[in-house]
């Protein structure tokens, strides 16, 4: 395996630069917990980016997994605190197991639709997950349900966000380039042809479908202990519209699309409320979606248009 | 017993509503392959403007019908020009992004103070209504408004597509868009034509949908929209008997759910039965099963 040193300077320099200006209280609280978010919704994003931009399926209930894992994960902390940090890590793995059970038992009979078709049935499954979130607290109290569930608490910091998201590139990146990854492409590409090489292609679908599932639960454990609230209303189908939103915006099976997309869209819905004067604040969310209209217009294939930054490339 | 016929009543009053809605969906998909997620936008615009119609300058209900209508079918044609016809050669998953925005923006802009406002607004009923009491069941003007008014769009509908020759040439196109063309069919006035009338149908939705349910805000569309969408594609998508029969089933699920089992469940049983149906049938009910060519 070749060590690139250049990257591997630039990510620690990159780290060490907003440490820095985070412990000197140079970027406030809340500029923290949007870098946070941003990197919450790059893990998520390039989880959906596995299972729709390489392995061509088409989900609309990525939301509801993000959902699973931050609940179960919040449900780990909040039972066992005096576990503390040892309960945030155990959360991490019991959220990733419940995720991809879910996503396995889920995904085998439900990938066989095709495009359009999964799509809905993937909505659909967002949306009984969200009603499954809502009335959960008639099972496990702790949950919340429709109230909310509040009091997680913050273990997610800086460190954690992003050496979470450089891992999660590094995965994806050797995902994509290893033998699975290249089935998934090709199960992109021509399913038939992909099908008749050889290529099983049920298997790779659901592998593909289970590892970008864990993603979004790893993200929801992250969200969770990092916003410490809870509420199905931020799990629904918008939700999974915004993921959506961002790998599409990338460009399809383009990491360095995915991470520049979901880095950009957090900070420019963030930067609206802050450049807008406060008489015109409401018209925050009618440019968004009007810079939405037209940056598809102008570059259909998203930013990135399928390529990779250099040091991404294999 | 009578209960159970009353809610089916219910169910199909739902049903209908979202049976006008559901045909602009399946028309458009059938011919551009494009799930328009700011149809269910529309209907919330017919639904102000019937609302203006009716409570500003006082129209009868036909007339603020039509104007809502009229409304809508320039909305939907506009959207068609402006987001979706420059993305006709792009990937498909481009211009459902686009569909998106234009929604979001419809919902974002209207609820702006100085357009509709994010409140509810109660919608003014233009005519009078009496409940009349037929062997234990009761039902409503509203309810035979909506069904009469439902039903005589969807026969005019159907009418045009089977029997007249811009309806053949809808079908054409939704067939076989190179072709079409080739056989002297402008294309380009189809498909805003196909626009067109299924936002009317959606305006003339939301309208109905106001009088039913008199409480109207920007963000009205989103469900109605999905479960109209989804109902669609039960029925199998590009089928425009499969729309109605989807809608119908699926008024009439969430209104039985929502009477028998639970009222926080019932989107949540009524999506499960859809998961079901596309598990057994996965071109839906009335779906024609492709074939795929190798």
């Amino acid at each position: 395996m070749k060590i690139r040193i250049v990257p591997i300077i630039i990510v620690l320099l990159t780290y060490a630069v907003l440490q820095i200006l985070i412990s000197t209280g140079f970027l406030n609280p809340y500029w923290q917990q949007i870098i946070g978010f941003a990197g919450i919704m790059t893990i998520s994003a390039l989880g959906l980016n596995i299972i729709y931009g390489y392995t061509g399926q088409f989900s609309l209930g990525h939301a509801a997994f993000y959902g699973i894992g931050a609940y179960t994960s919040a449900l780990i902390t909040k039972s066992f605190p005096h576990l503390g940090l040892f309960g945030f890590i155990l959360s991490f793995f019991a959220a990733g197991i419940v995720v991809a059970l879910i996503a396995f038992l889920i995904g085998m009979p439900i990938l066989r639709l095709k495009s359009d078709y999964l799509g809905i049935a993937t909505l659909g499954l967002g949306i009984i997950v969200k009603v499954v979130f809502d009335n959960a607290d008639a099972v496990i109290p702790k949950l919340g349900g429709s109230r909310g569930m509040g009091g997680i608490a913050h273990f997610t910091n800086f460190p954690w966000i992003f050496f979470m998201t450089v891992a999660a590139v590094i995965i994806v990146r050797n995902f994509v380039y290893s033998t699975v990854g290249r089935a998934c492409i090709s199960i992109r590409e021509d399913e038939i042809a992909a099908e008749s090489v050889g290529i099983d292609t049920t298997r790779y679908k659901t592998m593909g479908f289970v590892l970008g599932c864990v993603f979004a639960g790893i993200a929801g454990v992250l969200y969770a202990h990092l916003y410490a609230f809870l509420h199905p209303s931020n799990f629904d189908f918008l939700k999974s519209i915004d993921v959506l939103l961002i790998v599409v915006l990338g460009g399809l099976g383009s990491i360095s699309g995915t991470i520049v997309a979901a880095i950009g869209w957090t900070f420019l819905l963030e930067g609206l409320r802050v450049l807008l004067p406060p008489q015109i604040l409401d018209w925050r969310l009618v440019i968004y979606p009007l810079l939405l209209i037209v940056v598809m217009i102008l570059r259909p294939r998203g930013l990135f248009g399928g390529k990779e930054f250099k040091f991404l490339k294999g | 017993m009578t209960y159970f016929l009353q809610q089916l009543i219910n169910g199909l009053q739902l049903g209908f509503v979202y049976a006008l809605i559901a045909l602009g969906y399946t028309m458009v998909y059938g011919i551009v392959r494009l799930i328009n997620f700011a149809h269910g936008d529309v209907f919330m615009i017919g639904a102000y403007l019937g609302f203006f119609a009716i409570g500003s300058f006082h129209l009868p209900f036909p007339l603020a019908l039509a104007f809502a209508m009229a409304g809508c079918a320039v909305l939907g044609m506009a959207i068609e020009r402006i987001a979706y016809k420059p993305l006709r050669s792009a990937p498909k998953i481009a211009a459902l992004i686009t569909a998106m925005g234009v929604s979001l923006f419809l919902e974002y802009f209207t609820s702006l103070n100085f357009v509709f406002g994010p409140n509810y607004l109660a919608f003014p009923i233009p005519f009078k209504v009496t409940v009349y009491q037929v062997g234990g069941l009761s039902i409503s003007t509203i309810q035979i408004i909506v069904f009469a008014t439902a039903i005589i769009l969807l026969v005019i509908l159907q009418y045009i597509v089977q029997k007249t020759k811009i309806g053949m040439a809808m079908r054409a196109v939704s067939y076989d868009k190179e072709t079409a063309s080739l056989m002297g069919i402008n294309v380009n006035m189809v498909i805003s034509l196909t626009f067109g009338i299924g936002s009317a149908m959606a305006g003339a939705g939301g309208v109905l949908y106001g009088v039913a349910y008199p409480q109207i805000n920007p963000f009205m569309g989103i469900m109605p929209g999905l479960k109209s969408f989804v109902a669609a594609v039960l029925g199998g998508i590009g089928s425009i008997p499969g729309a109605m029969l989807g809608a119908l089933i699926m008024g009439v699920v969430e209104t039985m759910s929502s009477a028998f089992i639970s009222s926080t469940m019932r989107d949540a049983i009524a999506f499960s039965i859809l998961i079901l149906v596309l598990l057994f049938k996965p071109t839906g009910l009335l779906g024609k099963k492709g074939s795929e060519k190798v």
